[in-house]
């Protein structure tokens, strides 16, 4: 399954907001087609009648009550935001 | 009603329409956090740490989110999954600072179920719900405050949404409108989901296609976050328009997501958004699967109170209203809890079946009550006057202390004063005649004053009779019980 190409990786990265460098492209196609092509190898075993694992702990969901006993930190928020104004997240303008 | 049907230049077409709700949960807490869910809060001070996505923070489900969507399946007859799975739905914005939206893409919380439509005139359609999911929501961003720079409020970030997308069942705008409301009337009965579609805790993605008569189904396009009933309506109206025009003209429908404009009554698209469909889903690595056995299911179905559609017909069956009344009644949950609250105290009060003073006091409500609230400007939860005082007006009717026409007179000045009714009759004066002697008299009267007319009715005219009654009613000023009136002056009358 070795079928990762430049643009591809361009895609990918546009979705993830990663800036790469146009001669980049090529080299991680052919590392990501490399770690593809490795955990590829997980489908030669027979699972039909595995029940797909979602946690290697034989642990349930845990729930919480629907109490309030959290919030009230704006202050704790926004401490590490590059800019806030009137206790909102400041950002560049964002249009539709 | 007749099929709803756009010409177009050459062709009839036909119009297919399914509805995303997104329907706010009624919780204290988020869906993964502690913080509040309350409405109005001062910015960003209902945000927790998992909320604002800091690293390392985890995700813990709130019991009652869960519940509050069992329980909606369960009020639209469906299929509860006791296995369903969280999925990270990723894409950037600025008021999405996981980077992914918690969602359930593959396995959701509810499967497929059916809304009752009502179009009037007791004509019913099954619309079928596809599934339900949990979801949390994103914060909140605004554009207009500073030239510069968006502001972005996470309050309303990770607040518990379901979404209960529909199946392509509705073939007109009213049939739109009429799926919201009464998904909106089933959630507010149940208390699922405020229904409040001005503060956004109900908004609706609307997915509109055209075809003509037969053909396989068209390319939808999805018109987002559409806020109130009436937009629903227009906005489909507008945008069937639109693509029949394209098509005409030879063109394709692109799938693509749109957005409605009430003030210019058209639909335009969010190119922005194109390429962000792509939101490579997976199961969410913090969160275990979803899991619940029976008996959580069927406690959330014994707590589910009287449906709306069960509570009409049993208002049709065992109280005796008429449908259109039943219906009415129960289409707002306040004005129902209103109408049940008063018929319990009159029934107590004047000693009578229910099913005996039902429909006088349905009459009462629809008529009196709900005309002065509309010209008032209030809504029900707002009168003045309570149902329990509602109640005592229509028992002094029922006990023949006032008559329905004093009744409407002080039915009034309850409504301005907030007062009781015993109050304002006794205050006034106001209590029913009965007395046959002192009727008598005021009778004799009355015949004495007025030759002319009794020799005309002794003549034949037997109509005046009505006019007598109105004399004495108004010596009495109104207070005179017309049954002992009618009961009296005939015998007089013919000598």
């Amino acid at each position: 399954m070795s079928d990762i190409d430049k643009a591809t990786v361009a895609k990918i990265a546009r979705l993830a907001r990663i800036k790469i460098e146009d001669d980049k492209l090529e080299p991680l196609a052919g590392e990501l087609n490399n770690i593809l092509g490795w955990v590829e190898q997980l489908s030669e075993v027979d699972t039909d009648n595995v029940e797909p694992m979602a946690s290697v702990v034989n642990a349930k969901l845990r729930w919480r009550d629907d109490v309030v006993n959290d919030g009230d930190k704006a202050e704790s928020v926004l401490k590490n935001a590059p800019k806030a104004e009137y206790s909102f997240f400041t950002v560049p303008k964002v249009i539709e | 009603m007749s099929k709803y049907i756009i010409q177009g230049a050459k062709d009839d077409f036909e119009v297919v329409i399914g509805l995303e709700v997104h329907a706010q949960v009624i919780s204290n807490a988020k869906l993964f956090s502690g913080a509040s869910t309350e409405f109005g809060a001062e910015p960003n001070a209902q945000v927790s740490l998992v909320d604002a996505a800091m690293p390392g923070m985890l995700p813990t489900i709130n019991a009652e989110c869960i519940r509050q969507a069992v329980r909606t399946g369960l009020a639209i007859g469906a299929e509860i999954n006791k296995y369903s799975v969280f999925d990270r739905k990723n894409y950037f914005y600025a008021d999405l600072p996981q980077g992914y939206q918690i969602s359930q893409f593959k396995h959701p919380i509810v499967g497929e179920g059916i809304v009752t439509l009502d179009l009037g005139e007791g004509r019913t359609k099954d619309v079928g719900v596809e599934r339900i999911h949990l979801e949390q929501d994103a914060g909140k961003s605004m554009h207009d405050q500073h030239p510069q720079f968006t502001y972005v409020d996470l309050n309303r970030s990770g607040v518990a949404l379901m979404e209960i997308v529909s199946k392509p069942d509705m073939t007109s705008p009213e049939e739109a409108g009429a799926y919201l409301t009464k998904l909106r009337t089933i959630l507010r009965y149940i208390g699922t989901c405020d229904g409040n579609m001005e503060q956004g805790s109900m908004r609706a993605d609307v997915n509109v296609s055209v075809r003509r008569a037969g053909e396989p189904l068209g390319t939808r396009c999805e018109i987002k976050n559409v806020n109130s009933i009436r937009f629903v309506r227009q906005a489909i109206e507008v945008e069937a328009r639109r693509q029949v025009d394209i098509i005409e003209d030879g063109g394709e429908i692109d799938q693509e997501t749109r957005l409605f404009d009430p003030v210019k009554l058209e639909t335009r698209s969010m190119r922005s958004k194109e390429e962000a469909h792509d939101y490579r889903y997976f199961p969410d690595p913090d969160l275990l699967p979803l899991e619940f056995d029976d008996a959580f299911i069927d406690a959330a179905r014994v707590s589910l109170p009287e449906l709306p559609d069960e509570k009409r017909t049993r208002f049709v069956d065992v109280l005796g209203l008429s449908d259109y009344n039943a219906g009415v009644l129960v289409a707002e949950k306040e004005s129902s809890d209103y109408f049940e609250a008063l018929l319990e105290a009159l029934s107590s009060k004047s000693k009578a079946a229910a099913a005996k003073v039902a429909s006088k006091a349905a009459n009462w409500v629809m008529g009196d009550l709900f005309g002065a609230l509309n010209k008032a400007g209030k809504t029900i939860t707002e009168s003045p006057v309570s149902a329990a005082q509602g109640a005592d007006l229509l028992a002094l009717v029922e006990d023949g202390t006032i008559s329905g026409r004093i009744a409407k007179d002080v039915f009034e000045v309850m409504f301005e004063t907030g007062k009781d009714a015993e109050a304002i009759v006794e205050e006034k004066g106001l209590k029913q005649v009965s007395d046959t002697g002192e009727i008598e008299k005021i009778i004799d009267e009355v015949i004495a004053a007025n030759p002319g007319q009794l020799e005309q009715y002794r003549g034949g005219k037997d109509k005046l009779i009505g006019f007598f009654v109105g004399q004495v009613m108004k010596a009495t000023g109104g207070k005179a019980n017309p049954g002992v009136v009618n009961k009296l002056l005939k015998p007089k009358l013919d000598g």
